[in-house]
C-alpha cells in the first residue's frame, strides 16, 4: 500500500518537474536547460520574499511566479532570440544560464543553513493505513489540476491553439499571422511558470538546494525522452512509470539509486523504442 | 534604423601572401614560409618555453598543468562537436573515468607511472566509449542531455556504493619524479595530439566524421555505418580526456569524486566557444584565457563556474565565431568599407 500511494505521490512529482520543459520544447523546440536552475530560483525568490521583506505567503507565491515567468520570457527575448535555430549554440547558451544561475546562487544567496518553504497545509493523513502528509496529497491535486488548466489552455484558448499550431507546423502558422517569436517567448514564460508552480509545490516538502537544479533537470529530461517529446499522455505516463520505478528501488534497492532507474529507463526506452512511449515518426526522426 | 553605416558594407580581400603562399610554391620564398610557419611556431614555441617563463613562480607552474588537463577535454569537445556532431556536456566523466583508473592501476595492481597512464589512457577510452555506445544513435540535443547525466550519475553511485575509497577517494598515488617531467609531458603530448587530430579531420577518416555531421543520411546510404563511426570519435575524444584525468590524479597523487566535478565539464565548452569552434587550436587558445581567470578568481568559490557561463553565453550569443577564427581572418585579410 505504502509503495502505491507513494508511487503516484512521487510520479505527480515528477509529471509536474517535467511539465514546463515539455511545454517548451513542443512549442518552439528549444531544449531549456535552465528549466532546473529556474526551479530553484522560484524558490529562492519566494524565500527571500518571505523572510527578508515579510511579505504574506500567498502574495509572495504570485510575486515568485510572475518574477520567475518574466525571467523565463526575458530569457527568450533578449538571448536565445539571437541563436534560434543552431541547436548546439541553444543547448550551449541556455545550459549556462542555467548554470550561472544556480552557481551564482550557491555563492550568493543559499549558503549556510538550510532554506526551507512552510508547507501550505500542516499535519497529516490516514489513508489506507499509510500515514501522508498534506503537502504531498496537495502535490498530488494541483498537479491534477494544472495538467487539466494546461490542456484546456492549450486546447481551447486562441493564444494555445496558437502554441499549438506553432508546434505542428511553424511555416503555415507563420501564413496564418502567428508571429512565431512572440509565441515562443509566450511558449518560454509559461514553461518558467509552471516550473515555478512546480518549485512552489514541491520544495515545502524538503529544503532549497542548489543540487534540485541538476536533479529537476534530469529528471525532466528522463521523463520527456521515455514519454516522448511534445506528447502529452506520453509524458504522464513516463512520468507514472519512472515514479513507479523508484519508490519501488527505493523499498527494495536502497535510496541511493533512484537516480540510476531515470538512465536506465532512457537507455532502455531508446534501444527498445526509440521514439518514446507515445512518440510519433517526426519525432523519430529527429532523434535517431 | 538609420545609421552611419548605411550604404555602406565591409568588403574582405585575401592579401597577396596570403595567395601566394597557398600553393606549394610557397616554399620559393623565405617570406611566405614565415607567413605560413610563423602562427605556428609562435604556439609551439610559446607552450614549450612557457613552463621556463614561468620558473620563478612555481605556482602558475601548476596553473599551466592544470590548462594543459583543460586543454585536453576542450580539444576532444570541439572535434566531438564540430567534426562528429556530438555535443557532450559530460566531459567529466573522461577525467573521472581516466583518474580512477590509473589510481586503481597504481595503487592495487602496482603499475609504475610510466605504465598506468598510457594503459588508463586506453582502457578509459574503451571503457568510456561502452559506456556511451547505446546513446551514440541520439543526435543533438538528445545526446547532450544524456552525456550529461553520465558524470553526475558515476559520482552518485561512487558514493552510495562506498567503492574506490567512497567519499575520501584513493590516496597515495605515485607522484612524477619532478616538475619539468609532469609540465613537459602534458605540453608535448598536447601539442602532438593536436596537429594529429588536425591531419585526422582533413584525412579520408576526418571527411566521414564530418559526412556524419552535416547529413548522415548520406553516409548510411553509401553503406558506412554511422555508429561505427561515431564510436570511433567519441573513442579519440574519450582517450585524449582519459590523459588528461591520468596525469591529473597522478599530479594530485590523489583521485576522488571531485575529479566527476561540473568545471571538468563546463570549461572546456567555454574555452572551445571562446577560441573559435571548429578550428582545434581556439580551445587550447581559449583554455589558456579562461583557466588563469579562473585561478585569481578561486577565492570566491563557485561564483567562478557563474563567471564561466556568463562569458560562455556573452560569446556564443554576440560573438560566436571565437576568437582564433576573428585573428585568422585578421592574419589573412584585409577589410575596407566600400559604398553599395
Amino acid at each position: 500500500m505504502d509503495i502505491l500511494i507513494y508511487g503516484i505521490i512521487n510520479s505527480a512529482t515528477l509529471a509536474l518537474m517535467a511539465m514546463g520543459f515539455t511545454l517548451v520544447y513542443g512549442v518552439s523546440r528549444l531544449p531549456n536547460f535552465a528549466h532546473g536552475a529556474l526551479y530553484v530560483l522560484a524558490g529562492y525568490i519566494c524565500w527571500l520574499l518571505l523572510n527578508e521583506l515579510g511579505i504574506p505567503y500567498i502574495l509572495a507565491v504570485f510575486i515568485a511566479l510572475a518574477f520567475v515567468a518574466a525571467v523565463g520570457g526575458a530569457m527568450y527575448q533578449f538571448i536565445l532570440v539571437r541563436i534560434r535555430g543552431m541547436a548546439i549554440s541553444e543547448i550551449i547558451a541556455s545550459y549556462a544560464i542555467g548554470l550561472a544561475i544556480l552557481e551564482g546562487l550557491r555563492w550568493g544567496g543559499l549558503k549556510g543553513g538550510t532554506f526551507t518553504l512552510a508547507p501550505f497545509v500542516e499535519g497529516s493523513i490516514e489513508i489506507l493505513g499509510v500515514s501522508v502528509d498534506w503537502q504531498r496529497l496537495l502535490v498530488v491535486g494541483l498537479g491534477t489540476v494544472l495538467v487539466g488548466l494546461l490542456w484546456i489552455f492549450v486546447n481551447q484558448t486562441r493564444l494555445g491553439l496558437a502554441l499549438k499550431g506553432m508546434a505542428q507546423d511553424e511555416r503555415a502558422a507563420l501564413t496564418l499571422g502567428i508571429d512565431s517569436d512572440r509565441m515562443a517567448v509566450a511558449s518560454m514564460a509559461l514553461g518558467s511558470l509552471s516550473a515555478a508552480v512546480a518549485a512552489l509545490i514541491i520544495l515545502p516538502l524538503g529544503s532549497i538546494v542548489v543540487e534540485a537544479g541538476y536533479h529537476v533537470l534530469i529528471m525532466a529530461v528522463a521523463v520527456c525522452i521515455v514519454g516522448g517529446l511534445g506528447s502529452w499522455t506520453g509524458a504522464l505516463l513516463a512520468a507514472f512509470v519512472i515514479g513507479f520505478a523508484q519508490i519501488l528501488t527505493v523499498a527494495y534497492l536502497g535510496a541511493h539509486f533512484q537516480v540510476v532507474v531515470a538512465l536506465l529507463a532512457i537507455i532502455a526506452t531508446l534501444i527498445l523504442r526509440p521514439s518514446g512511449i507515445f512518440g510519433r515518426q517526426k519525432e523519430l526522426e529527429e532523434r535517431v | 534604423m538609420a545609421s552611419e553605416r548605411d550604404g555602406i558594407r565591409k568588403e574582405r580581400l585575401d592579401r597577396g601572401i596570403k595567395v601566394r603562399s597557398d600553393g606549394v610554391y610557397c616554399i620559393s620564398s623565405w617570406r611566405e614560409m614565415a607567413f605560413l610557419l610563423s602562427p605556428r611556431l609562435l604556439l609551439i614555441m610559446g607552450l614549450l618555453l612557457m613552463p621556463l617563463i614561468l620558473e620563478p613562480a612555481p605556482y602558475w607552474q601548476k596553473v599551466l598543468i592544470i590548462v594543459c588537463i583543460y586543454a585536453f577535454l576542450a580539444l576532444g569537445f570541439d572535434f566531438l562537436a564540430h567534426f562528429v556532431g556530438l555535443v557532450s556536456l559530460g566531459g567529466a566523466l573522461y577525467i573521472g573515468v581516466g583518474a580512477y583508473i590509473s589510481a586503481l592501476l597504481n595503487t592495487e595492481l602496482g603499475f609504475p607511472l610510466w605504465l598506468s597512464i598510457p594503459t588508463a589512457t586506453v582502457l578509459g577510452g574503451l571503457f568510456c566509449t561502452l559506456l556511451l555506445w547505446p546513446c551514440l544513435p541520439l543526435r543533438g540535443v538528445y545526446f547532450a542531455i544524456v552525456s550529461l547525466m553520465f558524470p553526475l550519475l558515476a559520482a552518485r553511485l561512487i558514493e552510495a556504493l562506498d567503492v574506490f575509497g567512497g567519499t575520501d577517494g584513493i590516496m597515495g598515488l605515485d607522484g612524477f619524479a619532478n616538475r619539468w617531467w609532469e609540465m613537459y609531458l602534458l605540453v608535448s603530448v598536447l601539442l602532438i595530439a593536436l596537429f594529429a587530430l588536425r591531419r585526422l579531420v582533413n584525412a579520408d577518416m576526418g571527411l566521414i566524421f564530418r559526412g556524419v555531421k552535416d547529413n548522415d543520411q548520406a553516409v548510411k546510404a553509401s553503406g558506412i555505418s554511422i555508429t561505427f563511426y561515431k564510436a570511433v570519435g567519441v573513442l579519440i575524444a574519450s582517450c585524449l580526456g582519459c590523459f588528461g584525468g591520468a596525469c591529473l590524479a597522478h599530479v594530485y597523487m590523489w583521485a576522488g569524486i571531485s575529479q566527476f566535478a561540473m568545471d571538468f565539464s563546463i570549461i572546456p565548452i567555454a574555452a572551445t566557444v571562446v577560441g573559435g569552434g571548429g578550428t582545434l587550436v581556439g580551445p587550447l587558445i581559449g583554455c589558456l584565457i579562461l583557466v588563469p581567470i579562473s585561478e585569481l578568481l578561486r577565492d570566491f568559490g563557485t561564483l567562478r563556474i557563474a563567471v564561466y557561463a556568463l562569458i560562455l553565453m556573452g560569446f556564443i550569443v554576440f560573438k560566436s565565431e571565437g576568437l582564433m577564427s576573428f585573428g585568422a581572418r585578421k592574419y589573412n585579410q584585409f577589410e575596407h568599407w566600400v559604398e553599395i
